[in-house]
């Protein structure tokens, strides 16, 4: 199964390559990382997708948690959460093209964020599927260059990871 | 004021200030303004080895007997790369450690300098944590926290780098070491849930076969008295993994033998037989469990250890306890000694007699096939390799600290060698290390000057770190070897009899080794040959002798070239499945 792992760390030089580590030395799969400062300046929040059985999930929390620069761990899915990732879609957009990728983008509430005579990159926000139902309903033939930023994500209410 | 210090001075002064002995190390460029801190001061002694592996070897066994931190000093590049088999064999045994690497100068790193490496990087996957230092200011609170993350909760070893420009005598900076540490993200277990224990305990008292299968962790966390009144209250069977000998006393009747691929019949099968196993301080392991999907059927299985991520990682845990071992068995203790003051007399006998079946079907594995602990060498006969282990234990009155390398020795003297006591076994169990034997045992004897320190290795394990012969004669270190010389890579030609056909692919060089006598002479030791049976005793005991005491001495054993270690388990299958002798093997599960 898919899950979230939310992580806080000490925002210190080599935490990122231990968690990095981690995940090769014990043969854990990562899907997507995405790592960025807090508000609190000496902590960094890293979110990252994997995908195992109960007992792998298990074993990754644990062994996060056995990092000595890891602050908290959550597995988001575990309860409900809100999780967004965002995408820069750069595509050929020129003849009949040009009005069909507009409206589809539209349709996906995608903003329009560089326009040039033939290519539009358009800017989506959304969970990881909806991001890739947009890439179907394109289909490849337009796409020039993707870039996503991983997932991130936050329990929903009360359910906050912080220290 | 505080007192201002260049950061080669901070760095011995804070080792003065943990308490620390020896720092086993070797000098070279990146780390001279340590080394010159180190000669003007008197209180850490620093000894001199002859190949880095050996100082974290040496730490390792000063860590491992002592239960303190063992300290390495190495250079930058060969002098750090050349630590790390010595780093991962402490990291696997949970040894605890700290190294301190010398780096180039921050203003080098990165450039390809001479005798630049990334050790942080090299080092990450086998070490507990790892510091690098950016300016003298913050070496006092790394070293603080560095013996604080080395030694608590799992232990395991450390790292710090150390940049050249950050040791420089002509900048100084405030010294003031830290009284305490307090670190957010670092909080090792305590004392166990009470709750899980009452369960625990509960489950204990009910249960009709049950077991402790006890390993180095409960050595590690000084929890061995609090182990010995629950079992001995209990008076259930004890067995111990190759990392937990000497937890509970070897000779104890309670105590069923070393469990796992070469373990004792009787552990292997209680194992397998056992409706309830409390393990303590053990990982599960693969060369306990054998195939964990065929592993204990019937057992309920209670699982007390101090890093969360070993419960249920192999095996699912029932009854998980998360804590430090000495404090979750005192508070088992604690709570026996209700239960039991609360069980009713009809209770009482139904446990007792529940307990005197499972120990009346033990007892008949044990006569079976167990060990027999009382041969004697064959006059005329090939010296048995086992036969020479017991001899060692006769001769040494079972009172010594054992350190071993690895191999078919190994698991004779873990079979062989009762110990009385914990922290008096030292092996790489988890690594495997070859050339462990006899640096571990330099740096037991450094900490127990006055106590018998016997090497049990092969000929094969001990060239690969038989340079220290120097470094003993240069620190008068009296370490016992004692060589089971089979000509050969015993446990790997073992395999090639066994799963290869006899082809020994590799694994043998009689025509080319050296007269260990001779060898160990020229470094200035007392080297003793035995080929004969006949002389096996008179030769260990002279090795043990008054008149040899404060000498090294070698005793090269010609040991029979054929022998096997058994029991084997057999790949794949349940712990009850073990071959027994050459031709013998249980019946399949």
């Amino acid at each position: 199964m898919r899950r979230i792992i939310a992580v806080l760390l000490e925002n210190e030089a080599g935490a990122l390559s231990r968690v990095i580590g981690l995940f090769s030395q014990r043969g854990f799969n990562i899907e997507s990382l995405t790592v960025a400062p807090t508000e609190d300046t000496t902590l960094s929040r890293l979110t990252l997708t994997t995908e195992g059985d109960a007992r792998t999930i298990e074993q990754i929390i644990k062994q996060l948690h056995k990092l000595v620069e890891v602050v908290k761990v959550m597995d988001l899915c575990e309860a409900d959460h809100v999780e967004r990732e965002l995408m820069l879609i750069k595509m050929r957009a020129d003849g009949g093209a040009r009005q069909e990728i507009k409206r589809t983008a539209d349709i996906f509430r995608g903003q329009i964020v560089d326009v040039t005579p033939d290519t539009y990159t358009v800017q989506l926000v959304g969970p990881s599927e909806k991001l890739d139902a947009f890439i179907r309903a394109v289909g490849k033939a337009p796409i020039l260059e993707v870039a996503r930023s991983g997932v991130s994500g936050m329990g929903r209410g009360d359910r906050i990871l912080s220290i | 004021m505080a007192e201002m210090l260049s950061g080669g001075d901070m760095l011995i002064r804070a080792l003065q200030d943990e308490g620390v002995e020896y720092v086993f190390g070797y000098p070279g460029g990146a780390a001279l303004h340590i080394y010159d801190a180190i000669f003007k001061q008197q209180k850490v002694e620093h000894v001199l080895v002859r190949h880095e592996q050996a100082a974290t070897h040496m730490a390792d066994g000063y860590a491992r007997s002592t239960g303190k931190p063992g300290v390495v000093l190495v250079t930058s590049g060969p002098g750090a790369t050349n630590a790390i088999t010595g780093i991962a064999t402490a990291y696997m045994d949970s040894a605890p450690m700290v190294v301190i690497s010398a780096q180039v100068t921050q203003d080098l790193i990165g450039t390809d300098a001479f005798q630049e490496t990334d050790m942080l990087g090299i080092s990450r996957p086998v070490v507990k944590h790892s510091f690098v230092v950016k300016s003298a200011a913050d070496i006092p609170g790394i070293v603080k926290k560095a013996f604080h993350i080395a030694s608590t909760g799992r232990p395991g070893p450390v790292v710090i780098d150390v940049p050249k420009d950050t040791t420089d005598p002509t900048v100084f900076a405030e010294y003031v070491y830290p009284e305490s540490v307090k670190m957010r993200s670092y909080n090792p277990a305590g004392k166990g849930n009470g709750r899980q224990i009452r369960k625990a305990l509960l489950a204990i008292l009910q249960a009709h076969k049950p077991i402790f299968y006890v390993g180095g962790g409960v050595i590690m966390a000084n929890a061995t008295e609090q182990l010995r009144s629950v079992v001995k209250t209990l008076g259930a069977p004890i067995t111990n993994t190759l990392m937990g000998l000497g937890a509970f006393p070897g000779q104890d009747d309670q105590c069923i033998g070393m469990l796992g691929m070469h373990g004792a019949y009787q552990a292997n099968m209680a194992m397998d037989e056992a409706d309830l196993i409390v393990c303590i301080g053990a990982r599960f392991d693969d060369r306990v469990t054998n195939n964990p999907s065929k592993f204990s059927p019937r057992a309920t299985i209670i699982h007390v250890d101090v890093d969360p991520a070993s419960i249920s990682k192999i095996i699912e845990a029932d009854i998980p306890i998360v804590g430090d071992a000495q404090l979750v068995l005192a508070e088992m203790m604690a709570q026996l000694q209700d239960a039991l003051a609360g069980e009713t007399a009809a209770e009482r006998t139904s446990r007792e007699e529940r307990l005197s079946k499972w120990w009346q079907q033990i007892n008949g594995w044990r006569d079976q096939h167990g060990f027999d602990h009382n041969q004697q060498p064959q006059s005329g006969e090939p010296i048995l390799p086992q036969v020479a282990m017991q001899a060692v234990y006769r001769a040494t009155s079972g009172d010594a600290f054992v350190t071993s390398d690895v191999g078919q020795h190994q698991m004779f003297a873990a079979q062989y060698y009762h110990f009385p006591e914990p922290r008096r076994w030292i092996n790489s169990g988890g690594l495997g290390t070859m050339g462990f034997g006899l640096p571990s045992a330099m740096g037991v004897q450094m900490a127990h000057p006055e106590h018998t320190v016997v090497c049990v290795t092969g000929e094969g394990s001990f060239m690969m770190n038989m340079q220290e012969l120097s470094t003993c004669l240069q620190y008068g270190l009296p370490i016992k070897i004692i060589n089971l010389n089979n000509q050969a890579l015993g446990m790997v030609k073992q395999w090639q009899d066994m799963q290869y056909g006899g082809r020994h692919s590799q694994s043998t060089y009689s025509d080319s080794l050296p007269d260990f006598k001779t060898l160990v002479e020229a470094f200035g030791h007392v080297g003793i040959k035995v080929s004969d049976a006949d002389e096996l005793e008179s030769a260990l005991a002279q090795a043990f002798s008054e008149e040899l005491k404060h000498r090294l001495v070698f005793v090269d054993i010609w040991v029979d070239p054929n022998e096997h270690v058994y029991p084997m388990a057999i790949k794949g299958g349940a712990m009850r499945d073990m071959i027994l002798a050459k031709h013998r093997a249980t019946e399949a599960s």
